[in-house]
């Protein structure tokens, strides 16, 4: 790939066990399956043990930079190269986590990740293509993923579609008068 | 969802490990999709299957090709539904399938239909899908599309078109550069991200065409970019820039170095902090561009994000490593950092500080460092103890705290790694650090006697032996040593019983009483300790016999073992007891393997207490004993110094050879390894001839050919010649290999009795100045150049003509002597204009030498060095002038 632009190399969400709930890779650093099962092992154990509840937490082995934040039974992890702007990959965890919160409406466990996957699934394809960064702003990325939910409401339980992308343009307002 | 995908059973509610897809198996998901052929398609169900199908790929599952075929088709008839929602799933589910190029066919019409839809989601997502899995051949149908799509009003829209050009770009680039024109509109777009995502295509596009790419730059650094990651990527073009254009010969500024400069005022983190590092990574940056920089780095530092403090921390330590100076300001918060939450960030701050520290602050850093050490992980603690190390060596002077500081280390808890790397620097230190010997010696004592480690016990008591002895006050060690015998298991029991031979043989005074302790260990319950007190008693003459001659003595407990252990396995194996005893002298010391290629790695140098201890010679003991076996080259003398391997073929040729050259007084030896990598071959009587037209002062004295060379086996052949003595006599030397091949039947494994003369051309090798040179360096230079005076001192100028840069010209030289670098004067600062080097080392004949070489460049980087050397023999310092000269 291009050398000048950011990429992401993968993005992982285990659970307390280190057990997938989705991951995505967009590199061949892991070309089969056991290979990445190391690596989803081995980020989840070195990380196991720190507090990334409150702000996202970072950590770099094997030429890996990995950001990563947890909530509930859920790890979040972004993966690049060495070379990498942190801030960057940080801005793209923030992205994928504020969007799933914003889609389970705060909801944000395991259980309820694998309830509604379809939604996890869109909202990993609409951050990032191929390696390269598609959207960062969590709610613009829920956004994306909840209109296509229109006509079919019935992929969220209590709240309806309408009112989670009410609080995604509440957040996108903020954003903008930063 | 409304509905689970499985109908939930209230009772598993409470349970832990409740998963909608709980039991779900790849067969049963598989018969599901067949509501996919439903005239009347149900779009949730189909939602659903898909959800699954997806949750099964993710999971590491696999589809036969079959299977993955019969979901893709059915997966196409999705199209005909209406459901937006399900219309995505399809979208996502096309793309994990990667469909093979016949399959692409049937798809292709429904995404292009997508592609031109009202639907802006759509849109977007079908150019991405048909963008993934399309070829060359559709691509050229669908460029008219993509150059709209680009600059389209929609920016999801124009960022998916902009993204699969980007992709495409690896594949299709003649295509894509066609695009040049929309892809420039789209640089220009009020949509943040489409600029960021146009940004990078048209790079891409542009990026073998410096003055594009200037220009875009120019433009670009003057206009306004919207999103902070395009500002990012704005900034890595601009530094491509600033390090292709080089700085302004006139009037020392680079160009554009205000835009990176004003980046780091601008409001997002990510790009503050990506104009900074590009700053630090500037080639030859001055301490004046830095300062900026290393500002907001020192800002991040007491950030609360951990992330921004380990962005910043990892720089600065880079920084560090070449402009130690710039970072010494951020030291008060990198030292908060010590105690970081976050052990990666704690880590980079010790290291770094470790890094900038100078000689008056290593004191209350070691203070800092104590209270941090007791709450990290051991290897955490490992990489703390290398940096002190390095630290210490660096500022020898300094040995006393940070001796103090690993011994108290070493008395904490901890677990078998981090005490060996403990242990392993107070041996090194002890070894260059003459002045901590006595005192390291005590710290190893101490730790001794309450010492889990068997292997460590053993190690340290090996060492003692060797260094106990010749310290001021030997006897002090002995309450240590005998403790051992008293209070540790066999193995370290046996150790110690050893250790106090020693002492006995080397210190006279001590000898009577070593005799009463090795008597009272003639009653131990391990038999090993007591056949070693027996021995030792017998070998020192304390049963009042005559004890072996004081030579004898020595070789028997200092010498190492003159065979190799898997011979000696061997012949023990093979020895049947009878009335013959064992005899030693008939194990063979032919080296079957080569033992100590994989030692002596290029740049590794052997620490700790693997490391021989006893001076500079004794790197190669292992070799002079291969050489001392060969009745031929028993005359040579001391073996001097044995150099690197050098390999003289290819990788992964027929025949694999490496030459290590032995110089000696008047003599060098060429030691020929070669590997014999064709299994259906046997070489016998394998010779190097050796051309020696091209080095006049050699004539060939021996050779002593390998006699057989099976396949996969390594074998010695060696070359012997004379040469003046104590002269540094260089040269080319030309070399053939001669041998007889022999056929190996692969089924039987024996080769033919006939064989083939057959030789083989091998790579030069040359004999150079440096061979004669021995790397040792002094603890401090300055007190070493004093104490050697002026009297054989020789001082001249000379001119090295244009080189690279002041850098390059340091390491040549210091090359052509082959001599140690120190004080850490052998790295070069980047924008240095002068520089002074101080080297050491140890001349053939054993005559110290020490060199100090004053090195300047001027504008067109013409370098000059002054070169000043003492040495204890006046012919030696102007021996290493004429290197310098001739070299």
């Amino acid at each position: 790939m291009q050398e000048s632009c950011p990429t992401v190399k993968s993005i992982l969400l285990l659970d307390s066990e280190g057990k997938r709930v989705a991951v995505k890779y967009y590199t061949d650093d892991w070309p089969t399956l056991s290979a990445k099962l190391v690596l989803e092992k081995s980020v989840f154990t070195k990380t196991q043990k720190t507090n990334a509840r409150n702000e996202a937490e970072i950590i770099m082995f094997d030429g890996y930079i990995v950001v990563y934040k947890f909530i509930q039974d859920l790890h979040f992890f972004v993966v690049g190269g060495d070379d990498e702007n942190e801030l960057i990959l940080a801005a793209v965890l923030q992205g994928f986590f504020d969007a799933v919160g914003l889609l389970l409406r705060n909801n944000v466990d395991k259980k309820t990740a694998l309830e509604n996957l379809d939604l996890i699934l869109l909202c990993l394809d609409e951050i990032v293509d191929g390696g390269i960064i598609l959207e960062t702003e969590g709610s613009v990325i829920a956004g994306k993923v909840a209109t296509n939910g229109l006509d079919s409401a019935g992929s969220l339980t209590e709240q309806t579609i309408s009112q989670a992308l009410a609080t995604a343009r509440e957040h996108l307002a903020r954003s903008l008068l930063k | 969802m409304a509905e689970p995908l499985v109908k939930k059973d209230d009772d598993r509610d409470d349970e832990v490990d409740y998963s909608p897809f709980m039991g779900i198996e790849k067969g049963a998901v598989l018969q599901e999709a067949r509501v996919f052929n439903d005239p009347q398609l149900d779009a949730r169900k189909c939602s659903q299957v898909i959800t699954k199908l997806l949750y099964l790929l993710n999971q590491g599952e696999t589809f036969t090709k079959i299977e993955a075929t019969e979901v893709f088709f059915a997966v196409t008839k999705l199209f005909q539904s209406k459901d937006t929602g399900l219309r995505r799933m399809v979208y996502l589910m096309i793309k994990e399938l990667s469909p093979s190029a016949d399959e692409v066919i049937i798809v292709t019409s429904s995404l292009m239909k997508d592609m031109n839809s009202k639907t802006d989601m759509y849109r977007a997502n079908a150019i991405r899908v048909l963008c993934r899995i399309t070829d060359g051949t559709l691509l050229t149908q669908i460029e008219r599309y993509l150059k709209q799509a680009i600059v389209d009003k929609n920016p999801v829209v124009a960022s998916a078109a902009l993204v699969s050009g980007i992709h495409l770009f690896q594949t299709n680039p003649e295509i894509v550069k066609r695009w040049s024109n929309e892809v420039q509109e789209a640089v220009q777009s009020r949509a943040a991200l489409v600029q960021f995502h146009a940004l990078a295509l048209n790079h891409q596009i542009r990026q073998n065409d410096r003055l594009a790419v200037s220009k875009l730059v120019t433009s670009l650094t003057r206009g306004s970019v919207r999103s902070p990651l395009a500002q990012c990527l704005l900034i890595r073009y601009t530094s491509q820039v600033i390090r292709e254009s080089g700085v302004n010969t006139q009037t020392g500024e680079r160009p554009f170095f205000d835009f990176l400069e004003a980046c780091l005022r601008h409001k997002a983190e990510m790009v503050i902090f990506e104009a900074a590092r590009a700053i630090t990574e500037l080639s030859g940056v001055t301490s004046r561009e830095l300062t900026p920089a290393i500002t907001v780095l020192q800002l991040f530092l007491s950030s609360s994000k951990p992330v921004l403090r380990f962005a910043a921390v990892r720089t600065l330590n880079k920084v560090a490593m070449t402009h130690p100076l710039a970072v010494t300001n951020c030291n008060i918060d990198m030292e908060s950092l010590i105690s970081d939450q976050n052990r990666s960030i704690a880590t980079l701050a010790i290291t770094t500080l470790l890094k900038t520290g100078n000689e008056s602050s290593v004191d209350r850093l070691m203070k800092q460092i104590t209270n941090f050490m007791s709450d990290i992980a051991d290897e955490f603690k490992i990489v703390v103890v290398e940096a002190i190390r390095s630290l210490c060596l660096k500022f020898p002077l300094k040995y006393r705290s940070l001796m103090n500081f690993l011994s108290n280390i070493l008395r904490e808890e901890g677990g078998f790694d981090y005490k060996k790397a403990i242990v392993d620097s107070i041996v090194i230190l002890i070894r260059d650090i003459p002045e901590a010997k006595e005192g390291g010696l005590f710290h190893l004592c101490e730790f001794i006697e309450d010492c889990e480690f068997t292997y460590l016990s053993t190690q340290i008591l090996h060492f003692l032996g060797n260094e106990g002895p010749k310290t001021s006050d030997p006897s002090k060690y002995i309450r240590y040593i005998y403790n051992r015998v008293i209070l540790e298991n066999a193995t370290v029991r046996a150790s110690a019983v050893s250790t106090l031979a020693k002492f006995g043989a080397l210190v006279d005074s001590l000898k009577p009483r070593i005799f009463v302790l090795l008597r009272r260990c003639l009653y131990d319950s391990d038999d090993e300790v007591r056949d070693r007190a027996t021995l030792y008693l017998n070998m020192l003459g304390g049963d009042g016999l005559v004890g072996e001659t004081d030579k004898d003595v020595k070789e028997f407990l200092f010498g190492s073992l003159d065979v190799p252990l898997v011979n000696l396995e061997t012949s023990l194996r093979n020895y049947e007891a009878s009335e013959e005893p064992f005899d030693i002298s008939t194990v063979p010391k032919e080296v079957k393997l080569q033992p100590h290629t994989e030692k002596k790695a290029p740049g590794k140098k052997p620490s700790g207490l693997g490391a021989p201890t006893s001076g500079p010679t004794s790197a190669v003991d292992a070799y002079e004993k291969v050489l001392l076996s060969i009745p031929e080259f028993s005359g040579f003398g001391e073996l001097f110094k044995s150099s690197a391997p050098v390999e003289l073929t290819e990788a992964e040729t027929e025949y694999a050879v490496n030459v290590v050259k032995h110089i000696y007084d008047g003599h060098v030896v060429f030691q020929y390894n070669c590997t014999n990598t064709i299994p259906e071959q046997l070489l016998e009587n394998v010779t190097v001839f050796v051309d020696a037209s091209e080095a006049e002062e050699f004539s060939e004295v021996a050779s002593k050919p390998l006699k057989t060379l099976p396949y996969d086996s390594p074998g010695q052949s060696f070359v012997a010649f004379e040469k003046p003595e104590g002269v540094p006599a260089v040269g080319k030397f030309s070399n053939l290999l001669k041998f007889i091949v022999k056929e190996v039947d692969s089924t039987t494994g024996e080769a033919d009795e006939e064989g083939v003369e057959d030789e083989y051309q091998l790579e030069d090798l040359e004999v150079v100045a440096a061979e004669y040179m021995l790397k040792v360096g002094v603890s401090n230079f300055k007190h070493a150049w004093d104490n050697m005076g002026a009297d054989c001192e020789r001082v001249d100028e000379y001119g090295l003509g244009v080189r690279e840069s002041l850098a390059e010209a340091v390491s040549a030289v210091i090359n052509i002597l082959g001599m140690q670098a120190c004080e850490g004067t052998d790295v070069v600062p980047s924008n240095a204009r002068s520089h002074t080097c101080l080297l050491s080392g140890v001349f053939i004949g054993n005559v110290k030498v020490l060199a100090r070489i004053s090195f300047g460049i001027d504008g067109p980087k013409q370098v000059a060095m002054k070169l000043a050397v003492r040495s204890e023999d006046q012919v030696v310092s102007d021996t290493i002038h004429e290197i310098v000269a001739s070299g």
